[in-house]
């Protein structure tokens, strides 16, 4: 057997503490928290940037009661520009509905397949197609949306034109549900073991388990699944643009045609003078964008939260 | 139980009850199948029509060759390269800063510190801010206020911030997936916190880090919105020449040939939506056959 080797007096350990490598240590230590900050650094970034460029038409031109209330968005009208958003945002509303009507269900009972009933390869598989589904870009959706969902509805429902609520609202369902589905089936997941044992030993079916169970005890979770899902609907641009129908009113049934917020911004940024009032409005439109998504996601965080907290 | 006394049924009341509730739960199981099964559907209706439609028209040419004639003709050898130019980029920017900010959050914060709390939540809010205002952010930012103009350098910019968060989330699940033993035993024999991490978390986590980057390839390649104002072109005639050209997209040509160019063969928007998916989708495959490898090689 070898002979244990003297550790070295404690002096000499101590006064190399600050050597090459300490140094090298600290420098990485530094460099990697500059990083780690870098996500608050694009969050505000974005704030103040997107600000900057809207700010002079929302301190100066813009009318608060137009901008909220008005359905009218006429920015480049001759006699007078004005800048409502009330249809906009009505219709960005339908068409978030409507995804969550396809999405949630679906999703819901995915996550629940996935999570407590489904096994082995079968459970591996359906999980891969679900990803695929959210691979799928959202230009391509919208194509899909023009292509085959609009002459499909046209022919269907019998009415003049398929690209309208029911057609984005159809889409931005099957955009979301891949996320909704993953986030759902990690709050399954997160729900203990035990409990469902407990349940099972006092002789529950394993239906009994997942409906008394395990989705009361998901709750929270799945309610911020479910709200990470609007967020998501209700940032879409490219899709909405191409399969909604552009068209600025009100919704009143599935099949209007509508405008989304996030649309209007993508069609017409590009012919804007920029620095012009118009430009400046669909900064504001921006602002007004973020503001939601981030209101949205802080939310769904909080929730989340709140169950760790119990 | 002796033979002479009669068999008490009601004992097994309850294997009926169980019977009843296991039809129940058939039921209910077949229904959630069906429903999961109707988000599959979508995928392998999509892939069918696409490849029906889309595959007459396409061919080595149709990939190698500039689109022809306002568009209605020729190829899409532009538009791919300029999408792989995009996302070369931006994976340069946003991979170094992604796995960075993942190491910063898995090794060196404090799970509990408000610092860390911040950065969590901003990271969320980045991957939730819609992609629309990511092209604002990157008009006002890179365009604009940093002068780049419209050009590759700042689109890439643009989609790099888009697809960091998505960078951390799976890198810094990679690194937290790294057993704490690991660490702790490198820590023993005097390594420092950076030496720890150089030689046995990084190399523990890196396939794991990997996959999460292929994922985000493929996320970048199918963006239209934050490439449209900040260096993406409708059309150009010539390739770009450096970083600050402009440059054509797969995604924004297919946006375009399908909404804005009237009188183009059907064939061929349904082409390059084929083209698009596949690449999106061979990119996603490679990622999710390299993550079912791993797991099975897993050693811990």
């Amino acid at each position: 057997m070898e002979q244990p080797r003297s550790a070295p007096p404690l002096g000499t350990l101590l006064d190399d503490a600050r050597d090459r490598d300490w140094y090298i240590d600290q420098f990485f230590r530094l460099l990697m928290f500059l990083c780690g900050i870098s996500a608050v650094v694009f969050v505000l970034g974005i704030f103040i940037f997107v600000f900057k460029e809207g700010s002079g038409f929302i301190i100066q031109q813009m009318d608060w009661a137009e901008f909220f209330l008005s359905p009218k968005w006429r920015p480049t009208s001759a006699i007078r520009a004005t800048y409502g958003t009330l249809a906009m945002v009505a219709g960005t509303a339908a068409v978030t509905l409507i995804a969550m009507a396809v999405a949630l269900p679906l999703s819901f009972a995915a996550a629940i397949f996935i999570a407590e009933f489904a096994r082995g390869r079968m459970r591996e598989w359906l999980k891969v197609i679900i990803e695929l589904l959210a691979a799928i870009p959202s230009v391509v959706w919208g194509f899909i949306g023009l292509m085959l969902i609009n002459p499909l509805l046209i022919d269907t429902f019998d009415v003049p034109i398929g690209l309208n609520v029911l057609n984005a609202g159809l889409i931005l369902g099957l955009m979301a549900a891949p996320i909704i589905t993953s986030i759902a089936e990690d709050a399954l997941k997160a729900v203990p073991d035990t409990y469902r044992e407990a349940a099972e030993a006092l002789g529950a079916s394993k239906w009994q388990v997942v409906y008394k169970v395990v989705l009361p005890a998901a709750k929270n979770g799945l309610l911020s699944a479910a709200l990470l899902g609007i967020g998501r609907a209700f940032g879409e641009t490219m899709a909405v643009l191409m399969a909604s129908g552009h068209a600025l009113t009100i919704p009143s049934s599935p099949f209007d045609s509508i405008r989304a917020l996030t649309a209007t911004i993508a069609a017409e940024l590009g012919e804007t003078p920029v620095g012009s009032d118009h430009y400046q409005a669909l900064f504001a439109i921006g602002i007004f964008l973020f503001t939601i998504t981030f209101l949205i996601n802080m939310s769904a965080d909080f929730i989340v939260r709140g169950i760790k907290n119990q | 139980m002796t033979p002479s006394q009669p068999l008490d049924w009601s004992l097994f009341r309850a294997e009926a009850i169980n019977r009843q509730n296991d039809r129940l739960q058939h039921l209910f199981m077949i229904l959630f199948a069906l429903m999961a099964l109707l988000l599959v559907i979508p995928v392998v209706m999509i892939v069918i029509i696409l490849l029906q439609k889309g595959w007459s028209a396409l061919s080595w040419e149709f990939l190698t060759t500039f689109p022809s004639n306002g568009m209605t003709e020729g190829g899409i050898f532009p538009a791919l390269l300029g999408t792989i130019w995009l996302v070369a980029i931006s994976l340069l920017a946003s991979v170094p800063l992604g796995v960075a900010a993942a190491i910063y959050l898995s090794e060196y914060a404090r799970q509990e510190h408000w610092l860390t709390r911040v950065i969590n939540l901003a990271t969320i809010n980045l991957a939730g801010v819609p992609s629309i205002v990511h092209a604002l952010f990157g008009l006002g930012a890179f365009v604009a206020f940093f002068r780049l103009g419209t050009s590759i350098l700042a689109a890439s910019l643009t989609l790099a911030v888009m697809t960091l968060p998505v960078v951390i989330v799976s890198s810094w699940e990679s690194l937290q997936a790294v057993p704490q033993a690991f660490r702790e035993a490198c820590w023993n024999m005097g390594a420092t916190r950076w030496q720890t991490i150089r030689h046995v978390v990084l190399p523990n986590a890196l396939t794991g880090i990997l996959t999460g980057i292929i994922l985000q390839v493929s996320r970048a390649a199918g963006e239209t919105a934050p490439i449209m104002f900040t260096g993406a072109a409708f059309f150009l005639p010539y390739l770009p020449s450096g970083v600050m050209d402009q440059t054509m997209a797969l995604a924004l040509h297919l946006f375009t040939i399908s909404t804005q160019v009237p009188d183009v063969p059907e064939e061929i928007p349904f082409a390059v939506a084929l083209v698009l998916f596949a690449l999106v989708l061979l990119i996603n495959a490679g990622a999710i056959a390299l993550r079912m490898h791993l797991r099975s090689k897993k050693k811990w």
